[in-house]
């Protein structure tokens, strides 16, 4: 049976990237003098299932890498070697080489031995540098020229039984190495009453003649059992000289293929990693899972036949059980998909692993000493979100490292301890997921944003604002407050970059700041993004969905509120507030409607800015599964989704922070610019 | 048929060491460490055990000292995986009570042929 290997390379491509992260984790815990048991022996069993999985899935690079970071860490683990800054650095490079050699496996590229050269080199040079355990063992000595045939005396110990292995098997394969006669005796055996069923009082003498019928061969047949029995193997011709008390066999050698072991010392193949179906889109789902969604399915099936069987053979007395079949549906259908929108849930660890690697990279570089406390790593969120709040979070982490947190001598000057605090902090508020980055740096200076923004036009030098709007100036397009571009910040990415792609998936930014004590960004995001609570809307002949949670209020427009502001823009005046108007109609190019007389203001939130929305009519409030523009059409400013109706019909799902950027930008200048271009605004 | 029990905290190995096992005629019961290996050992006798030895919460050779103290598990064979860098562990685990070892990288049909080979 040759078994195709391949159909377990995806699973053990994603197990050694868990293995890596936790090697990593593991690595850098340890240069914080977190060197106890529990920590090394995480760290040494992940490298050593990597070398394992490796060797046993045909990736020989992986293998050969793996094997000096195994003995390395098995010596740090022994008490053999002392983890140094100096072991710990080459270990961390190590895992990165590691972590391009499985991306090109996962990729289907062969391997590629130059990829690792450096590094191994470094791991060699401090294997070489303290000889600590010998290596592994070496291979089996000259063979022996096979004589006529072999005298096999096997006496084997009263115990051997009871630890597994079975003499019958052992005749057995000695037997399918050539001709064998064996011989029984039954001297030790004991008198009926004094007889111990569970003990083995027997022992043979087994004449063995055959080509294959090697001294190895021979040997190996009784690896296992090596010091369990007495065994003397002597070629046919000699005489039977000495009987080793415990042991006839040389030291253990790795065993040839017959004794049923693998191929000697570090046998790892050369040959090219076979193409391995690449899958970067996979989700590991549990067992438990799977079954939940099979249980439901099932039910469903039955749901179904039962509804189908009314079908058949309808009278209207037979409503009642119709109805509650439909009613049966409707809820197999909702804990369908609410099973499945679980699958999609990860933790959102998933996002925050690489950081404990790039801040110690980035500090160090920096010569800033940072602490990184990580909280609610466990926080679920969709996958797709996840995906996509990582390069956010490293920017927000960069800036963090790059401009907040000062030197350790700034630090101490300020009276701050040396070593500076930065938080990832993740979890549930409400419906939403908030994800904080803060640090205990020196905070944003004001005056320099101030300057900084008059400088770049944004505003007028003797323009009056508030510290929040000073703030405020940060997410403006363009803006950057690195007086020099960096390498690690300055990349051209401002925080206006950040602020609307977490806007893109429907989640918002708040930027808090006190100068000498830190900056905190926190990001709300939302739990899914594949499904919505959407408030119906018609429009002309148009029906519209708006998320709920962006709906303040709705209420009937009274024309005597609604005014013009500087001839382009209306405004409504809201009890004390004026906000500004939306004519979506206008804005989607929607036929004015015979409605338009009258119509309803649905007053929406986005980021703390409100705007009021005109629409004909509100019909139903239901839940929204979304399907994306950009996949079925393009992307349209205004506009975040499409979702299908119940009818059938498609209905468009407005942009809510798009549409109040659009307000805000069009109804006061510049000030709060929204990057987003297209459609006019209001009437 | 034959039942074994797969220990292995690796996922890629069980899956294989699964599938070929099954493809093999064998019964096959999965553990992810010793401490769910034991647990499982106690619940139902099982005709031969393949173990890791590196695992978190009870490593393999803990588990196979634990295993030969079980009445029921007195005579079953106990194999160890092992790899060629550890020739230390083989007399670690023979000293617990393992039968034998296989030792990694093995193949699929290696594997199959040693299990053969101890059940018959």
């Amino acid at each position: 049976m040759a078994t195709d290997l391949s159909r377990f390379r995806q699973t053990f491509i994603d197990e050694s990237r868990d293995g890596l992260d936790a090697m990593e984790a593991g690595l850098l815990g340890l240069e914080r003098g977190q060197a106890d048991a529990d920590t090394i022996n995480a760290i040494f069993r992940a490298a050593h299932s990597i070398k394992g999985g490796a060797g046993t899935f045909g990736f020989g690079t992986i293998a050969a890498f793996t094997h000096r970071v195994e003995t390395l860490l098995d010596e740090v683990r022994a008490g053999s070697r002392a983890a140094t800054a100096e072991l710990i650095a080459a270990l961390l490079a190590a895992v990165d080489v590691l972590r391009g050699l499985i991306d090109g496996a996962a990729a289907g590229a062969s391997d590629d031995p130059s990829a690792c050269v450096d590094v191994a080199a470094r791991l060699q040079a401090l294997l070489d540098r303290q000889p600590a355990v010998a290596g592994p063992a070496v291979p089996a000595g000259p063979a022996d020229t096979a004589p006529a045939g072999w005298r096999i005396r096997f006496a084997p110990q009263p115990e051997m039984v009871a630890g597994g292995n079975d003499p019958v098997r052992l005749l057995r394969e000695l037997a399918t190495l050539g001709e064998a006669t064996v011989v029984a005796d039954r001297s030790r055996l004991p008198a009926l009453e004094a007889l111990d069923p569970e003990a083995l009082h027997l022992a043979w003498t087994v004449t063995l003649t055959g080509p294959a019928a090697t001294r190895e061969a021979i040997l190996a047949v009784f690896e296992w059992v090596e010091g369990e029995c007495e065994l003397d193997v002597a070629p046919l011709e000699a005489r039977r000289d000495a009987v080793s008390p415990a042991s006839a066999a040389p030291a253990p050698t790795a065993p040839p293929a017959a004794g049923g072991g693998g191929p000697p010392a570090p046998a790892v193949g050369r040959g090219a990693a076979a193409p391995v179906p690449g899958d970067a889109t996979s989700l590991r789902v549990s067992t438990a899972q799977l079954d939940e969604l099979g249980n439901l399915v099932g039910e469903l099936v039955i749901t179904q036949s039962m509804l189908g069987q009314i079908g058949r053979d309808f009278e209207p007395r037979r409503l009642e059980q119709l109805l509650s079949g439909l009613a049966q549906l409707e809820r197999n259908t909702r804990e369908l998909q609410e099973s499945v929108m679980r699958i999609r849930m990860v933790p959102i660890s998933f996002a925050f692993n690489r950081f404990p690697r790039m801040v110690h990279d980035i500090s160090a570089r920096l010569g800033k000493k940072v602490h990184l406390r990580v909280t609610g790593e466990g926080t679920e969120l969709d996958k797709t979100v996840i995906e996509k709040i990582g390069d956010p979070l490293v920017h927000l982490v960069r800036n963090a490292l790059d401009h907040g947190i000062e030197p350790p001598e700034e630090r101490r000057a300020a009276g701050k301890p040396e070593e500076a605090t930065l938080t990832l902090a993740a979890c549930h508020r409400g419906g939403e997921i908030v994800v904080e980055i803060a640090d205990d740096g020196r905070g944003i200076a004001r005056e320099r944003v101030r300057a900084k923004a008059v400088e770049r036009g944004i505003i007028a030098a003797d323009a009056a604002l508030s510290d929040e709007q000073v703030l405020d100036l940060i997410w403006h397009p363009g803006f950057s407050t690195a007086s020099e571009v960096s390498d690690l910040s300055g990349r051209g990415v401002g925080m206006d970059v950040v602020r609307r792609n977490i806007q893109a998936l429907g989640g918002g930014v708040e930027l808090r700041s006190r100068e000498g004590a830190g900056t905190a960004v926190a990001i709300r995001l939302p739990l899914t993004l594949a499904i919505l609570d959407g408030q119906l809307a018609r429009l002309g002949a148009q029906v519209f969905v708006v998320p709920l949670v962006s709906i303040v209020e709705s209420l009937k427009i009274d024309p005597g509120q609604l005014g013009e502001l500087a001839g382009r823009a209306q405004v409504y005046r809201l009890r004390s507030d004026y906000i500004p108007v939306l004519r979506a109609a206008d804005a989607f190019g929607i036929p004015a409607s015979a409605g338009s007389a009258g119509g309803m203001l649905m007053v929406v939130e986005s980021d703390g800015r409100r705007a009021g929305i005109v629409v004909d009519e509100l019909l139903a409030q239901q839940q929204v599964v979304i399907k994306s523009l950009e996949a079925n059409f393009r992307a349209v400013p205004g506009l975040s989704g499409a979702t299908i109706l119940g009818d059938g019909t498609v209905a468009l799902i407005l942009d809510v922070p798009g549409l109040i950027g659009m307000t805000h930008r069009g109804g006061d200048g510049s000030r709060h610019g929204h990057p987003r271009d297209g459609l006019a605004v209001a009437a | 048929m034959p039942s074994i029990l797969a220990v292995d905290d690796s996922p890629s190995m069980r899956q294989m060491v699964r599938f070929t096992l099954a493809e093999g005629g064998y019964e096959v019961v999965e553990a992810t460490d010793g401490a769910e290996a034991l647990a499982l050992a106690r619940q139902r006798t099982v005709n031969l055990v393949l173990t890791d030895i590196n695992m978190p919460n009870m490593d393999g050779i803990t588990l196979v000292r634990e295993l030969r103290q079980l009445p029921a598990y007195k005579g079953v064979p106990l194999l160890l995986l092992t790899t060629e860098s550890a020739p230390e562990k083989k007399a670690e685990g023979k000293a617990a009570g393992a039968t034998g070892w296989i030792v990694k990288p093995f193949s699929p049909e290696q594997l199959l042929a040693t299990i053969r080979k101890v059940l018959g």
